[in-house]
């Protein structure tokens, strides 16, 4: 009798790792996981635009047909998700340096206001973007007044803006790894090189950078991925001639309710996103992520 | 001779952080330029007809303050947000929870398929949100349900629970499991000690989560708009407003939004600095004794 409580007891001990788990695992599978099959599924359908039914035709050729017809916009996505990328890398790096190695008291102070932007609305921010880079806005009266520019020079509606607004709203997902990163540098390691006799920029390269690679990818796959489908940015700032993939997904979808086609081109963006996904997972390992959040 | 030898880096040092410094606060005033922009011209007054924000400064007035709740639409949004943030709140902090729970103290024998959990974490995370918000509109269309309220929260609550789960099981990894088997040897039934002990360690991490998840929720656009139809979130609403000019409320909303945001990040940042001193305090006296 005591045997079977027991055998019980422990059966139900092993039990609890997959309860505790089961509620968000169905979760996760029934709507994440089942909707890219689905969407998959559903790029190989063929749609009657009449009645609007659709049936399984197992259409591979649409993904030829998307990718002819939006390349260039998947080019563009790439281009400037990957230009306001490295601006970002480029501008948080030394922010990020100075808050791990120096801010001293005031770290907390400045990692909140590497937060500010989060603190309004994505929408909202890009809308007074917009303001501010109209012809009539604050930078371009400045930079007129300055005579830097010609008095016809146009910012919005141009790719610039568009890589403008992304480089700012994305700014915090690459400051932030880039902190977590330089912050866990061990500050002996830098001192045993200067011990050594490494110079300044040999402690950088030697010590500091390899280091915070990591930190660097986790960066870089925060701010791109993002970039990469956004869309708000390009349509608030952007024009015609620099449309993303983005804007056509989306006009797909809700404005065309071109299903079949939307999905085909998001099971393409998730195919250029996986590559990034993959390499990240494959070079530093799928767990580190959290620790950059 | 010492001396020569470390006097010289320390001045360098100090040159350096200069300008760093400098950089740094430029940067952190280039990051806060919208929010100026937004508080200052929520007060700004409006010229012609239809009331739309400009930003040619027209006059001080505290007009749209007074009549916050008077655009039909925006109002409701708001609160649709606020409901919703909170619904997926307490979904997305329970379950992501239990789930960093079992990810922690469970190793990959006692809990098989941990690594295809994790690496589905890592994948929502890490994917496009527009692949995310187009799949769903795909999966709650060909089950033909209908979009609004339920569709926003079962897809708010997805992408919150993986960000929970990361966040707690981050804070839990340091958590000393012996404190709850000390619980049980002293005859604490599982749910007493869940309670007692487990509990009070892990919120923190929990808070951090929670609130991680209400932001996101509360900002989200991208997949909202692929799964609200009639129901407007406040982000979709703005950016629906974006096409024919924006009441000015909404930078008052924004401006509510931000100092809410503000307050919770302040008192989360003093509730960590008074945790730590409390621990270093409690760390002195056991060192002590």
């Amino acid at each position: 009798m005591t045997d079977q409580n027991s055998s019980l007891h422990r059966h139900r001990k092993k039990a609890v790792p997959y309860l505790l788990a089961l509620p968000a695992a169905v979760w996760l599978v029934a709507l994440f996981l089942l909707p890219l099959v689905i969407m998959l599924v559903k790029s190989l359908e063929t749609c009657s635009p009449i009645t609007g039914s659709c049936q399984m035709t197992w259409n591979w050729s649409i993904f030829n047909l998307e990718w002819s017809m939006f390349h260039k916009q998947f080019f563009n996505s790439l281009r400037y998700a990957g230009i306001a990328t490295v601006i970002d890398l480029l501008l948080a790096f030394p922010i990020a340096y100075f808050i791990a190695f120096f801010s001293g008291r005031r770290k907390n102070f400045f990692l909140l206001m590497l937060l500010v932007p989060f603190f309004i609305s994505f929408v909202i921010r890009t809308v007074i973007w917009q303001f501010l880079l109209s012809n009539s806005g604050i930078v371009l009266t400045i930079l007129r007044d300055l005579h830097l520019v010609g008095s016809d020079y146009r910012i919005l509606g141009t790719s610039t803006a568009v890589i403008a607004g992304m480089a700012y709203n994305y700014l915090p997902f690459t400051a932030l790894p880039l902190y977590v990163a330089l912050e866990r540098i061990d500050k002996n390691l830098l001192d045993a090189a200067a011990d050594l006799y490494a110079g300044k920029v040999m402690r950088f390269v030697k010590v500091v950078l390899p280091l915070c690679i990591p930190g660097i990818f986790a960066a870089f796959l925060l701010t791109f991925i993002p970039a990469l489908g956004d869309y708000v940015n390009q349509q608030v700032l952007g024009g015609i001639s620099n449309t993303m993939v983005g804007t056509i997904i989306q006009n797909l979808f809700l404005v065309n309710a071109n299903y079949p086609g939307g999905s085909a081109l998001s099971a393409i963006l998730m195919g250029f996103s996986l590559i990034g996904i993959l390499a990240y997972a494959k070079l530093v390992g799928t767990k580190s992520l959290g620790e950059y959040l | 001779m010492v001396l020569d030898l470390t006097a010289p880096p320390k001045r360098r040092k100090q040159h350096k952080v200069r300008w760093l410094r400098f950089y740094s606060w430029a940067l952190i005033g280039y990051l806060v330029v919208p929010i100026v922009a937004m508080v200052i011209y929520s007060f700004n007054q409006v010229q012609g007809g239809i009331p739309q924000v400009s930003f040619t400064w027209n006059g001080f007035t505290t007009k749209w303050y007074e009549q916050w709740s008077q655009i039909p639409g925006l109002t409701e949004s708001f609160w649709l947000s606020i409901r919703l943030a909170l619904a997926a709140t307490v979904i997305a902090t329970i379950l992501g929870t239990l789930l960093a729970l079992a990810l922690v103290r469970y190793g990959p024998r006692q809990f098989r398929g941990k690594g295809l959990i994790d690496q589905t974490l890592f994948m929502n995370i890490a994917a496009p949100e527009i692949v995310m918000g187009a799949s769903l509109l795909g999966l709650f269309a060909s089950l033909h349900f209908a979009r609004g309220f339920t569709t926003l929260l079962l897809s708010h609550a997805v992408f919150s629970i993986a960000y929970v789960t990361v966040v707690v099981r981050a804070r839990l990894i340091g958590f000393d499991g012996r404190l709850e088997e000390a619980a049980s040897d002293l005859g604490a039934k599982p749910l007493t000690t869940f309670a007692l002990v487990t509990l009070p360690v892990i919120t923190p991490g929990v808070m951090a989560g929670a609130l991680m998840a209400f932001a996101l929720s509360l900002d989200d656009f991208v997949a909202s708009n692929f799964v609200s139809g009639s129901q407007l979130p406040f982000p979709v609403w703005v950016y629906g407003a974006t096409r024919i000019g924006i009441p000015p409320q909404v930078f008052v909303f924004g401006t509510f939004i931000f100092l809410f945001g503000l307050i919770c990040a302040v008192l989360s940042v003093v509730l960590a600095r008074k945790g730590a001193s409390q621990d270093r305090a409690r760390t002195k006296e056991l060192s002590r004794s």
